[in-house]
């Protein structure tokens, strides 16, 4: 095998056990620390109901950045709803054995290619053109705007442009990913160009900002009922100063 | 005319970003005695860094919030033109994104791996004295709003953040004196203002004459009436400051008029709770358990907040919480109390509740011509608006404020939709920050509420300005002619109700 394949077959396995032990690790974190106080922030929900139709308004439309800046909506929403569909277009490539017919018939899913790019241009624009979005930028959110862009680029290259890998290799490689049984990757620059970025991107997540995926789900003012009044909201460290207090109350009763 | 007033536009502009032009010391910091008084260290302690990342450690493990808004900032952008401070100052720093960052990049710096080995890729930085100093006066511009956490795709609360990097400021002896003061002052005489109870029984006695000279009707201020229906916990300013004390008269006529037999309490005497503005959950505690004591020990049935934003989000949102002022418990700790209050009322409840519930069961007459004088407006106090609720609807404290206003005034109009509700902007001195010592800060920060007041004062005439919070009254009148207003066309909303009420034993007369 060559030490190209040799080197990608590693990196995805370290890429993708930083992914899962990282995630899980920051959902454990995060599932663990304690809620002290209701903070939902308004229009909070009355009830569960519209906690989750909140999320459903927040993950699928942003509305609250659509509230924000229609442009930041425009180009994010664009990227975001585009990554959705490509990488449903991608799941070809890695499903073992037969693939599904569904997964042909969203083929013309390559084309929110475009969509994609235009809308990390937009983003990576304002970043360098609006003055306090530039402000609060480090180059870590210009560089990973950037590696988004050049997975974009290469992929269309390939696709649109006719420079296809030997699709044949890339289901063997990613099925040998999956099964273990490793085979070799096609070798063209163009692929291992496309992938290699995609992986860093896999390998950063649990350490970067990409986890305000999973972190939305957990922000207290979003996801809690707004009912103070009449459920008694408390943690378990806050419970036990109830107690000490009780216990205090208690001695000082037997002193008297 | 001063010549010193800030020349508006009708609608509100992003500035461009003008670096450090609100650099400076912050406010006056707390004294030795200030400081251990509520037990934090009286000077900067010597080995302050450790200590701070430690708490900061600490925080972070006790507060989902803190954990997760330090992680899941994207840097998107969509804060950094939604805070008063910044429309006003025009420093970057008061971008609420860039002010969490203060925070964030320390967090980065020794919480993270990121951080650890690549600070300059990933903007984390080290808690030095330049940063200390940046952490004070910083975080000591920022109000706790919650503006720019309504626009947050990720939900993001800066007021979070601010609290926690105040909480940590106090533990290495780095203390603001005005919050702190005064949070003493509660902890020592049980409000705000240090008023001991002979004054306040004074100034009730006096309330209660002048209520009598004015409408010939004995209308009752009572303390300390154990059995009464209803405890009645308002900010201290109610019983001295302008324009609020025509609001508590407003409280003393309606309950006067729903016959419900009520009370104040000098243990109490304070529904403001500072210990928010500080992130400290002990010292928020301390202040309502002084509430849960006076309710046991006046064993009343129902507790009533006044007039007074950070109050009645305290109130609504954590007395349950913090010392079982409400309903749904399952343990012994708080069963005690909330089997002595009522069950069929919501525990505890806002007085524009009260007064709505009267108005919707026609139990009050109004003379609404009394107010025609006035074109009113509505200034949503932020953290009503963003952290609670009224009347258990949707919306409901945006609604039955206005409702309240409605029933008692001809001539009612909303400013600009971008500025109220739950878009509504700060006064500009809420969350510790109503002190002398900051009164530019102050000034400034009121520029995107007065420009949206001075648009609806052009196309509609308004000229009174009604609030429900304590804080948002006293900033107005100090900064309302600055900006070319009549300072005393701020008013409570019961001032409103007060002035236009029929109280019906002068009828019978």
């Amino acid at each position: 095998m060559s030490p190209i394949s040799i080197f990608f077959i590693i990196f995805f396995y370290i890429a993708s056990l930083i992914f899962i032990l990282g995630v899980s690790y920051k959902l454990v974190q995060y599932w663990n620390t304690p809620v002290p106080l209701k903070i939902p922030i308004a229009p909070s929900s009355l009830d569960k109901k519209g906690v989750f139709l909140r999320f459903f308004r927040e993950i699928f439309l942003f509305s609250s950045l659509f509230k924000a800046s229609k442009w930041t909506w425009l180009f994010g929403w664009t990227f975001h709803l585009a990554l959705v569909l490509l990488f449903f277009r991608h799941l070809v490539y890695f499903w073992p054995g037969d693939v599904p017919l569904i997964l042909y018939k969203i083929e013309p899913f390559k084309y929110a290619a475009y969509p994609l790019v235009f809308g990390l241009t937009g983003l990576l624009g304002r970043r360098i053109f609006v003055d306090r979005i530039r402000y609060i930028s480090s180059p870590s959110d210009y560089l990973m705007l950037l590696a988004l862009i050049f997975i974009a680029l290469t992929g269309m290259f390939m696709t649109f442009g006719h420079n296809h890998p030997n699709l044949l290799m890339v289901k063997n490689f990613t099925e040998g990913l999956i099964t273990f049984q490793w085979s070799e990757l096609p070798g063209e620059i163009i692929f291992l160009a496309h992938i290699f970025p995609v992986f860093c991107l896999i390998a950063i997540f649990p350490i970067s900002k990409l986890l305000h995926a999973p972190g939305i789900f957990f922000s207290p003012t979003l996801n809690q009922v707004d009912n103070a009044r009449k459920r008694r909201h408390i943690s378990d460290w806050a419970s036990k100063k109830d107690n000490d207090l009780k216990i205090e109350l208690e001695n000082n009763k037997k002193d008297d | 005319m001063q010549n010193n007033q800030i020349k508006l536009p009708t609608y509100v502009e992003t500035p461009s970003i003008n670096k450090d032009s609100m650099a400076g010391e912050g406010p006056f910091k707390a004294t030795v005695e200030i400081q251990n008084n509520l037990g934090f260290p009286g000077e900067k302690v010597e080995n302050w860094h450790q200590v701070a990342i430690d708490k900061m450690s600490e925080t972070k493990s006790k507060y989902r919030s803190v954990q997760v808004f330090l992680d899941s900032c994207m840097k998107c952008g969509a804060c950094t033109d939604k805070c008063h401070y910044f429309l006003g100052t025009s420093d970057p720093k008061n971008m609420p994104v860039a002010r969490q960052d203060l925070f964030r990049s320390v967090y980065r710096r020794h919480f993270t791996f990121a951080g650890k080995y690549f600070p300059k890729l990933v903007g984390a930085k080290d808690l030095d004295e330049d940063m200390l100093d940046d952490w004070y006066n910083y975080f000591h511009q920022c109000s706790q709003c919650r503006r720019c956490a309504v626009f947050c795709p990720s939900g993001i609360d800066t007021s979070e953040i601010s609290m926690a990097a105040r909480e940590v400021m106090n533990v290495i002896g780095v203390g603001q004196k005005y919050t702190n003061q005064i949070l003493g002052k509660v902890k020592k005489i049980g409000n705000n203002l240090g008023m001991p109870e002979p004054a306040l029984r004074d100034t009730l006695l006096d309330l209660e004459e002048e209520i009598k000279y004015d409408t010939g009707v004995d209308v009752k201020l009572p303390i300390d009436i154990k059995n009464s229906e209803v405890l009645m916990v308002s900010p201290s300013a109610d019983f001295f400051a302008e324009p609020h004390i025509d609001g508590l008269i407003g409280y003393a006529k309606v309950f006067h008029e729903s016959g419900v037999s009520w009370t104040l309490s000098s243990y109490a005497s304070e529904a403001a709770n500072f210990g928010m503005f500080i992130g400290n959950y002990d010292v928020m505690r301390e202040g309502a358990l002084r509430i849960r004591k006076s309710a046991l020990d006046l064993n009343v049935k129902r507790v009533i907040v006044g007039e007074c934003g950070h109050a009645w989000r305290v109130a609504y949102s954590f007395w349950n919480t913090l010392s079982g002022i409400g309903g749904g418990a399952e343990d012994d700790y708080a069963l005690k109390l909330q089997n002595q209050l009522d069950s069929n009322y919501p525990q505890p409840q806002h007085m524009i509740e009260f007064t709505y519930d009267l108005i919707q069961n026609n139990k009050l007459s109004f003379d609404k011509s009394k107010n025609n004088h006035r074109v009113v407006t509505f200034h949503d106090s932020c953290n009503v608006a963003r952290g609670s609720n009224m009347g258990d609807i949707k919306n409901g404290q945006f609604i039955l404020p206005r409702e309240v206003i409605r029933a008692a005034c001809n001539n009612f109009i909303d400013m600009h939709k971008d500025s109220i509700k739950s878009s509504t902007f700060c006064c500009g001195g809420g969350g510790g920050l109503l002190t002398d010592d900051l009164i530019d800060l102050r000034i400034k920060g009121a520029k995107p509420r007065m420009h949206a007041l001075k648009q609806s004062e052009q196309e509609s005439g308004v000229n009174t300005l009604a609030a429900i919070c304590a804080i948002c009254k006293s900033q107005f009148s100090r900064v309302l002619a600055n900006y070319d207003f009549d300072p005393y066309m701020v008013v409570s909303v019961h001032q409103l109700v007060s002035d236009a009420i029929i109280l019906k034993e002068k009828l019978d007369q």
